[in-house]
């Protein structure tokens, strides 16, 4: 059938100063350029992922939205009557990629952070201690001593040290290539921080990095062995994610090649399927068997985190896995990305991360077990102050994954499905992948967490306190503004102009 | 502000306190004697009165250990009262959860300097056996003063330990010490505080000393850290009601060594880690203590500028946030331990000291009573 | 080793075990064996394991390499993400056994539950095996993108198997020694004759599970197969647009 849709972007060649070098063309991996005597775009092609503006040595390129205008139509968006065009032509569930782009409230935009003014004194944080040093891991109540008071009787379970309580999110190789998995690692190990193979398994080039790499579950337990879940710095239980809750995954065959075939242990070429559920797992009581299954395996040395997707009920499902044994929940809202998710699902099922993290946070200190679990909050995490809000409300780290692939190129232009990325990151095509340079792509990552670990410590220091466990759950550093009264009540903070 | 009685403020006495924190400026003094002699209240008056300018006279105050030796195995309630009503709402509480064995008013003197105080009374009272099923006494008695704070409008409970007291109100601490009388009491311990407010006038139950069961906190500086204190504590079972950020070391102190049983030197370990750096260099044991304390109890770091004086029924403890940012001096002549904002204030009533220091931050001075002392 | 598991929780119990196996023992025999969880999981080394009494859930998970008798019947997912290893039970079994099994092989002599051998998958010479000797649940092979399932119906119930059999298949292949009716399929399943390749193939596996149970493998083999494959490797191929 003859597609009627129109181009969504229009790609402007100015060629007085193209030098026809072609440098475009090549680079562009969705075939919106050709070369017939000049530079010719197929506008229909066009993703806006800027591979080829970056790369015109003349400036000679840009991109502009398809001008073509639609009757105004608040109800019937151009958006909305495009994707029943394209319904109308296939038959099939639009597909998508990335974060939900749609205008929902953002609430870390409406929240402010205190700082100290005469009564108590800011601090400097460039002069003076600033301590970010997060551990992940169930604590116990209290610890206890010998009768002599001198030699520790608790044993502590197992923790694993954050230098930064920032770590990477999961992102299985696959979804994203080797080189981006490695930059990933790289730049983990380097910042004391931790990556997460997503549930894809784990390529045997990354051996030298598993003491910061998170290995994940989940229910097509691809690549997952007893030695895969001990080579690790803890184990997670992949339940859902923030972008598709309560829905499987799918993995086209034409992206198993030869080596994702061997990382998820599946042949060549046929489709990793992901199950919704995990098929050991239709109650609580089986989620503390799976748990309990893996620390058995690993001889109960490794955290064992269970992922779940933010969705209406959170903060009691939360309760369940800390009470089925979980050592960290990680909590993924609703604006979490993905590779490849149905956009009627991304765009409208859950909640966001930070309502459900204050929901969940609360739930369970009234319970008394927030120390049993730590918890971890992905879902959106844009910049530094975005964290320490996550953090006061009550997180004990945040985990980024778009910021992360934007630090190492990612324009966003939400086609990683396609398996075309123009940048080597969400793309196993070899010619593509080879594009992305893990050392540079690491060192990336690494300022990105560096200038995001000077951030926290100058608001840290503005609130005059010099360790990050200062800032946890202290929602009163907190104040919301344009929010109502019952977002307030939930996210457990006062309207800004209230003192103290 | 050095006139006495230059502000003269509408005090607000007790109701004024679910409304708002108050952070506050201050001077502390405390003295023991770990021989247990018993040191009548005229000498920390003048301790404290050294260091007027430190306050701004809204708010003194006091605690005595070992004051009530005649009844020593009862709790000593210093009850604040707005009126009437509120001591008959207590009274009628006291008769349901305890053995109400006497009950007298604080006596008073008339001071120039203290206007409109409450209605002072004190009980001594027993945890009934009935009641002690499931609970150890101690919670028990700490439950029920969370209870008549938070729920009994315009009553507060100043104290609850047992042969100890606390004494404060709005006024500058010298005057609100003639003002109870304490040349009347001798103790074993002594602390006092000096206060300046910086925001409302005042309300007498949100003076220093803040107490729970033998627990007595006199506090300088502000615990920038109070948001996660004041919720680590709610999950314990601790109301939070006063709006003042002294209460939470009242109550740390309570969880962490009356409840979880640390050890005092464990306990300072965790409201005043050692930063990571140096843990990092400790030795295994010391390290591994160490780094365990500062896991488990994160929530339980006081962040921010202090220096605090703690008084138990068996010693004093004084204590520096972990970067100094209050200043404190300590000292010794023979079996005196003192401690103080400034060496003035001990020089003031002790001028021939064996020795006297400033501790290092983050590190404790612990006064202990001998053990043979009663 | 002998251990008498009599009241013993399993913690202790598998550490017992797993202390032994590091230390160089190579078999073990568990008495009074009643629910005791994870047995032999995520065991690496070839080692062997007899267990009298009904042991717990999750049996064999993540196990690479051991060999596990059990004589009696077996509870819920056995051979959960099971690597390589031998898992013989002399009885039924529970539901979600072989859940992502990935090789090694788990024999059945009686029954088995529902969903059995869910998304099993094989790697290169990693070729899972489950067969069971009397009936299965619905769900048989759900998702199953690689591996051998046998399905054998030999106690005569009916029917041999429950209701949406392979549906999601992408790999592997399923034998069932009788008919299947064609509304229990799942969509994504073909439905073949046997040749002579597939009797070569079940014959060497059948032959071994005989063995184990004392059944007659002229006649085991004398059933009329009905063999399942997946139509496509890609069954969800056409299901999204971009």
């Amino acid at each position: 059938m003859e597609s009627q849709l129109p181009a969504e972007f229009m790609v402007n060649v100015d060629h007085e100063r193209c030098r026809r070098c072609k440098r475009c063309v090549i680079n562009c991996s969705f075939s919106a350029i050709e070369f017939k005597d000049k530079v010719t775009p197929n506008h229909r092609l066009c993703v806006a992922c800027h591979r080829c503006a970056t790369f015109c040595p003349e400036g000679a390129i840009t991109i502009t939205e398809n001008p073509l205008e639609y009757k105004y139509g608040y109800n019937w968006t151009p958006e909305i009557r495009k994707n029943i065009l394209k319904q109308a032509e296939s038959g099939g569930i639009i597909l998508t990629g990335m974060g939900n782009p749609r205008p929902y409230p953002i609430y870390w935009d409406h929240m402010l952070i205190d700082a100290c003014q005469v009564t108590n004194p800011s601090i400097d944080p460039l002069r003076e201690p600033m301590e970010l040093r997060t551990y992940l891991g169930a604590k116990p109540e209290c610890v206890e001593f010998d009768s002599e008071h001198i030699s520790l009787e608790t044993e502590l379970a197992p923790q694993v040290k954050l230098d930064i309580p920032v770590v990477f999110a999961a992102m299985s190789y696959g979804a994203i290539s080797l080189n981006a998995h490695k930059a990933l690692a790289m730049a983990a190990k380097r910042m004391g921080t931790l990556m997460n193979t997503g549930e894809g398994g784990l390529h045997e080039e990354l051996a030298s990095y598993t003491d910061r790499i998170i290995v994940q579950v989940a229910s097509g337990r691809f690549g997952v062995t007893s030695k895969y879940l001990n080579n690790s710095a803890l184990v997670e239980i992949k339940i859902g994610q923030g972008a598709k809750p309560g829905i499987g995954g799918h993995l086209p065959g034409e992206k198993v090649g030869e080596d994702i075939s061997k990382t998820r242990m599946i042949p060549v070429g046929t489709d990793a399927l992901s199950p919704a559920p995990h098929h050991d797992i239709y109650s609580i009581e089986d989620l503390s068997q799976l748990i309990y299954a893996i620390k058995e395996t690993t001889d109960y040395k490794k955290p064992v985190s269970v992922k779940i997707a933010a969705v209406h009920n959170v903060a009691a499902i939360a309760s369940g896995i800390v009470r089925a044994g979980a050592d960290i929940v990680m909590i993924d809202g609703f604006r979490g990305g993905t590779g490849a998710a149905p956009m009627v699902i991304r765009d409208h099922v859950g909640i966001p991360i930070e309502l459900a993290l204050a929901a969940v946070d609360e739930r369970l200190r009234q319970e008394g077990i927030r120390n049993r679990a730590s918890i971890l909050v992905g879902g959106s995490i844009r910049q530094s102050a975005d964290v320490v809000k996550a953090i006061a409300l009550g997180a004990d780290a945040c985990v980024i994954g778009t910021a992360s692939l934007i630090a190492m190129g990612c324009r966003v232009c939400q086609k990683c499905y396609t398996g075309n990325c123009a940048w080597g990151i969400a793309t196993q095509k070899p010619e593509l992948v080879r594009r992305l340079n893990p050392e540079i792509a690491a060192d990336r990552l690494c300022n990105l967490l560096t200038a995001w670990g000077h951030e926290i410590q100058e608001v840290l220091g503005s609130l005059g306190i010099n360790a990050i466990e200062s800032l946890r759950g202290s929602r009163e550093r907190l104040r919301g503004v344009g929010l109502p009264q019952e977002a307030l009540d939930i996210l457990g903070i006062k309207h800004a102009g209230i003192g103290q | 502000m050095k006139c006495d009685g230059l502000m003269n403020p509408e005090v607000s006495k007790t109701s004024e306190r679910v409304h708002q924190r108050i952070p506050s400026g201050c001077a502390i003094s405390g003295m023991m004697s770990e021989e247990g002699r018993r040191i009548d209240g005229r000498v920390i008056i003048k301790s404290i009165a050294c260091m007027h300018d430190r306050s701004n006279g809204l708010g003194g105050g006091f605690a005595a250990y070992g004051i009530y030796p005649k009844r020593k195995h009862q709790y000593a309630f210093h009850m604040m009262y707005d009126n009437v009503e509120a001591k008959e709402a207590t009274e009628e509480i006291f008769k349901d959860i305890f053995n109400v064995d006497m009950d007298e008013p604080i006596p008073t003197h008339r001071e120039n300097g203290i206007s409109n105080p409450p209605l002072l009374w004190r009980y001594f009272l027993e945890a009934p056996e009935n009641k002690l099923e499931f609970i150890s006494e101690r919670d028990y008695v700490m439950k029920m003063v969370m209870r008549i704070n938070s729920e009994v409008e315009g009553a507060f409970v100043a104290s609850s330990g047992k042969n100890m007291g606390a004494f404060k109100g709005v006024g500058y601490p010298e005057d609100i010490g003639k003002f109870y009388k304490l040349e009347d009491y001798s103790a074993y311990i002594w602390t006092a505080h000096g206060r300046f407010p910086t925001n409302t006038p005042g309300w007498w139950g949100g003076a220093h000393p803040f107490t729970l069961l033998d627990w007595s906190v006199v506090h300088n500086g502000e615990i920038s850290s109070y948001g996660i204190n004041k919720r680590y504590l709610e999950m314990y079972g601790y109301r939070l009601e006063l709006r003042t950020d002294t209460e939470v070391i009242a109550y740390l102190f309570d969880l962490l060594v009356r409840r979880h049983k640390l050890p005092i030197d464990k306990a300072v370990m965790s409201l005043a880690s050692p930063f990571w750096k140096d843990i990092d260099r400790m030795e295994p044991e010391q390290k591994k203590i160490a780094t365990a304390i500062r896991q488990v109890y994160g929530s339980s770091l006081l962040n921010g500028p202090f220096s605090i004086i703690l008084g138990h029924s068996r010693g004093m403890i004084g204590l520096n946030d972990r970067i100094k940012l209050r200043p404190m001096t300590a000292a010794r002549k023979d079996d005196m331990l003192y401690m103080a904002s400034e060496e003035s204030a001990i020089r003031e009533i002790a001028p021939d000291l064996d020795e006297v220091w400033s501790p290092r931050a983050g590190t404790a001075v612990i006064g202990t009573l001998k053990e043979e002392v009663e | 080793m002998r251990i008498d598991a009599k009241g013993m929780h399993y913690r202790p119990m598998n550490k017992m075990i797993r202390d032994a196996v590091a230390a160089g023992e190579k078999e073990f025999e568990l008495d009074n064996i009643g629910g005791q969880r994870y047995i032999g999981g995520g065991l690496n080394d070839s080692v062997k394991i007899t267990i009298n009494g009904t042991p717990g859930n999750d049996l064999g998970a993540f196990m690479n390499g051991p060999r596990i008798v059990i004589n009696a019947n077996a509870q819920d997912g056995i051979a959960n993400t099971m690597n390589a290893g031998e898992i013989i039970v002399h009885g039924s079994v529970g539901d979600i056994i072989g859940y992502g099994m990935r090789g090694g092989k788990l024999y059945i002599k009686g029954d088995a539950g529902y969903r059995v051998g869910i998304h099993m998958k094989e790697y290169k010479k990693q070729v899972p095996v489950i067969i069971a000797g009397g009936t299965a649940g619905d769900f048989f092979g759900e998702y199953m993108a690689g591996g051998i399932m046998i399905l054998l119906g030999m106690n005569g119930k009916s029917p041999i198997v429950g209701d949406y059999v392979g549906t999601g298949m992408h790999g592997g292949v399923i034998y069932i020694r009788g008919k299947v009716n064609p509304y229990s399929l799942g969509k994504e399943v073909n439905c073949l004759e046997l040749n002579e390749e597939d009797k070569k193939l079940i014959g060497s596996y059948l032959k071994e599970y005989c063995e184990h149970f004392g059944f007659d493998l002229v006649e085991v083999m004398s059933g009329n197969f009905t063999k399942l494959v997946p139509l496509s490797h890609r069954p969800y191929g056409n299901l999204y647009v971009y």
